[in-house]
Order: C-alpha cells, then structure tokens, then sequence
C-alpha cells in the first residue's frame, strides 16, 4: 500500500535555511545540506526547498547547495521559488532536484506548466498555490499571499492539471502561522476538484493535527510543514510512529 | 565499475551520486567503447518509452546492450530503464523494447481501481515473490521504496522478483540471469536503495537469479 508522505520545508536565504534552530549533534543548524540529511534520517518521505533568496548571487548559492543537498540525501526533492522559465527547472533539476514546485511564475505564464510538463513529463511539475478566504470563495493570492489574484482557487487548479501538474500543494493563507490544524475544509474541495495527488500545507501545530488530516481526509497524499520541525516541536520519526499506530500508511 | 548509459534521457546527477555514496566507481558515458570498460551497466531512464528505445537503437547502444549481456555482464534497468528490458511496450502506440525479459509494458489504469491516482507516485513495501534474488541481498520483505510511474510490467512469467501493491499487485523488480530491473527509484529510496545499488554491485558476472 502506498504510504501517506510526511515533507518538510526548508526556506533557504543567501544559502543559509532560515528559522534554523538547535537541534540535538547538528553542528550547524542553518546548514541547508545538514538539515536535510538530519530530516532524511529522521524519516522525512521527501523534502522541499523553498528558494527565498532576490539576487543573482544568491541563486547560484542556492544551486550549489542543492548539488550538495542531492550528494548526500537519496530522498525526493522538490525545488521551488523563482521558478519563471522552462531554463529555470533544468538548472535545479540538473542538481539533482526531482520536482519543481511553480508558483507565481505560473500566474504570470500559465503556459510554463505545459511547456514544462511536456519536457519534464508530469510527474516532475509541481503546482504550489496560496489560497485564502475573501467572502467566502477561494481566491489564488501571488508573491508570497501578498496579492490577490482575484483567480478562483479550484478553477486554478483544475487549469494547472489539465495542463500538465502532477500534484498540487495547497497552502492555505487562513490557517498558515495559526498551528490550530490543516485547512481541510480548503483541502477537501481540491481532492474533490483533481486526480493527482495532494500535498496539504500550512496549520499543522502538533501530531494530532497530522492525524486528523488523514483521518478525515483520506484523498490528501502528503501533509507539509516547516516551523513545527525546524523548532523541534514534533520529531519526524515520533509523528510518523503515531500515525502508523492511528492505522495510516507510514513508512517507518 | 559501474558504466552509467548516457542516452539523453532524464539527469543522472542522483543516480551516480548514490553510486559514489555506497563506494563505488561509476562513470557516465553515452560512448560503447568507454561502456565496455565498466564490468556492470546501469541503464537509466524518465520519460517516454517510445523516445527512449528509438534514441538506444539510433546510437547503438541498443546492440551494444544486448552484446555485453550475452557475454554475462550485469545490467540493471530502472524506472524507464527496466521497462525498456522488455519485448514492447503500449505507451502511446506500440514500440519494441530491448526483449531481454519476456513481457511487455501496459498502463497501470489497466489494472487499478478507478479512484487510484495515476501514476502510482510515492514511497510503496516491497513484497517478495522469490528470497533468493541477489539484488534482495540486504533487504526485508516490506521495505520501502520510491515509486513514480504510470506503465507496468505484466506478462513476465517467472521473472518478476518483487510486486507493490497499489490496487493491485505491480511489478516492481525483475530478475533474468545476469539481467535486473527495478520499476521504483534505488537512488531516491533512502538506505534500501543505497542497499539494492550496493547489491548490484556486488552480483557475479551471469549470477542466476
């Protein structure tokens, strides 16, 4: 039986992660490449990592993390941030990386996941979107949640993949930052709306939260968080024992 | 020595850094010549079947392929890699494969229950249909590995040494002689792919499976 993936996000600033905090024999907490081996071991089903960085510099900083990431983690991973052009996914997928998470740059160019997707296969593209609440309908939100769109979510999504995404992180605005549970209400309507798989981000504060989502919500693939790992609020390997033992698939 | 085939399809990057993780000496080359040289092939792959196979036969390293296995070189296809070791596959038409295993490559929408996403993405046990399969070597029955994929193996006969199941069962790895395959990812599933790999690297020259 396919198992339920538990991935955490690394944001990664002038190729340092940002919100690093001490975690018990790592030297260097803000260490991109030790952060994603201590996850790996740990149990992580994959990692993302989230480009945060503006300057050109900073890019090539990011790349050549990633290498280094890639040489020493044998789990997927999924690139995104500044993902605007086809040339953009052969960069990171030529370090290594196995998806590449599109965002903004897929607002601005719609065409990006066909294109993509043609070259890459499905499989490798990645539609993340930012969805928030304004009376009462979903709406796609840009740079960072800092814009509405005025896109409906689910109509989005349905476009990104009929096009050619092959799963979707949604990361719901509402519930982001308020670790008081997964946005399953959000989520539910999306596995209602697409066949591929679905990636539930933003709320989770504990365990349990993990679990009610998969509980509740069976259609949901994955279930992704930062903060909660980065400041050692939940260890990968105890959450993922707890969910095995709620009777969810786990990869133990 | 592991030769890594470089046919244009899909990066290699991970793949022959999960070689050097477990120590061995492994090199990339699209060349049949430099091939020859290694004591193992490894054949890679993402992407269309249909592109794949065309692209190994315009370059001659379909023939070259099939020469070193005759000889009793290890080969280990994977993903796209282990669908090419068979007769033909159905992906958008009908296209010869290598024909090293008998059988031939169908969609898994096929076989799977209708609310079953496709492909079949995603980290999946490993059941054993035969212990004695050297690539097993360091591995237990339901361990983990990284599956991504929508076409299946079926019609193997006595080849198949491993199934996932997924609606229903997949074949995930193939043994024929000196000649392996793996459906699933050994360099993106953690230390159970490092181990396979390892495994691999450690098979005699036409080791019967």
């Amino acid at each position: 039986m396919i198992t339920k993936r538990i991935i955490p996000c690394l944001d990664v600033k002038n190729g340092r992660v940002v919100k690093g905090v001490n975690f018990l024999g790592l030297s260097d907490v803000s260490s991109p490449v030790e952060l994603a081996k201590f996850y790996s071991d740990n149990g992580a089903d994959e990692l993302v990592f989230y480009d945060i960085t503006a300057s050109a510099e900073g890019r090539q900083l990011f790349t050549d993390i990633l290498c280094e990431a890639a040489r020493t983690v044998f789990i997927p991973l999924t690139v995104g941030g500044g993902i605007n052009t086809v040339e953009d996914f052969d960069r990171v997928l030529k370090c290594g990386a196995d998806k590449v998470s599109v965002n903004s740059g897929a607002i601005r160019n719609p065409a990006l996941i066909g294109e993509a997707a043609k070259r890459y296969g499905d499989q490798c593209v990645v539609l993340s979107v930012d969805v928030k609440r304004v009376n009462g309908v979903f709406r796609v939100f840009a740079k960072g949640g800092r814009e509405n769109t005025g896109m409906e979510a689910i109509e989005w999504i349905k476009r990104g993949v009929d096009a050619g995404a092959g799963e979707i992180v949604v990361n719901s605005i509402d519930t982001d930052g308020v670790k008081k549970g997964f946005d399953l209400e959000m989520l539910d309507a999306v596995c209602n709306a697409v066949s591929v798989p679905v990636i539930a981000s933003g709320g989770a504060g504990c365990t349990h939260d993990f679990t009610t989502l998969f509980k509740t919500l069976p259609k949901v693939d994955a279930g992704l968080a930062a903060s909660i790992f980065h400041f050692g609020e939940v260890q990968i390997s105890d959450l993922k024992k707890e969910l095995k033992s709620n009777g969810i698939p786990m990869r133990i | 020595m592991v030769g890594i085939v470089d046919y244009g399809v899909g990066n290699l990057f991970s793949l022959r850094s999960s070689l050097v993780a477990i120590g061995a000496d492994a090199f990339v080359s699209s060349n049949p010549e430099e091939l020859k040289k290694a004591d193992r092939i490894l054949l890679p792959g993402v992407g269309a079947f249909g592109d794949a196979a065309e692209k190994l036969r315009a370059s001659g390293l379909a023939d070259f392929i099939k020469e070193e296995v005759k000889k009793g070189k290890p080969l280990l296809g994977i993903c796209l890699g282990m669908q090419l070791l068979f007769e033909k596959s159905l992906e958008y038409g009908e296209h010869e494969g290598l024909g090293l295993i008998e059988g031939e490559i169908r969609p898994i929408a096929d076989v799977i229950p209708a609310d079953y996403k496709i492909p079949h993405i995603g980290w999946n046990a490993l059941h054993f249909e035969k212990n004695d399969c050297p690539l097993f070597k360091y591995l237990n029955e339901g361990d983990h590995v990284y599956f991504v994929h929508s076409f299946y193996a079926t019609g193997c006969k006595d080849s198949v040494v491993a199934t996932a199941e997924y609606g229903a069962p997949l074949t995930a790895a193939v043994a024929k002689n000196n000649v392996f395959g793996c459906q699933f990812h050994p360099e993106k599933s953690g230390n159970v792919g490092l181990n396979i790999l390892r495994a691999f690297c450690e098979t005699e020259e036409t080791s019967l499976c």
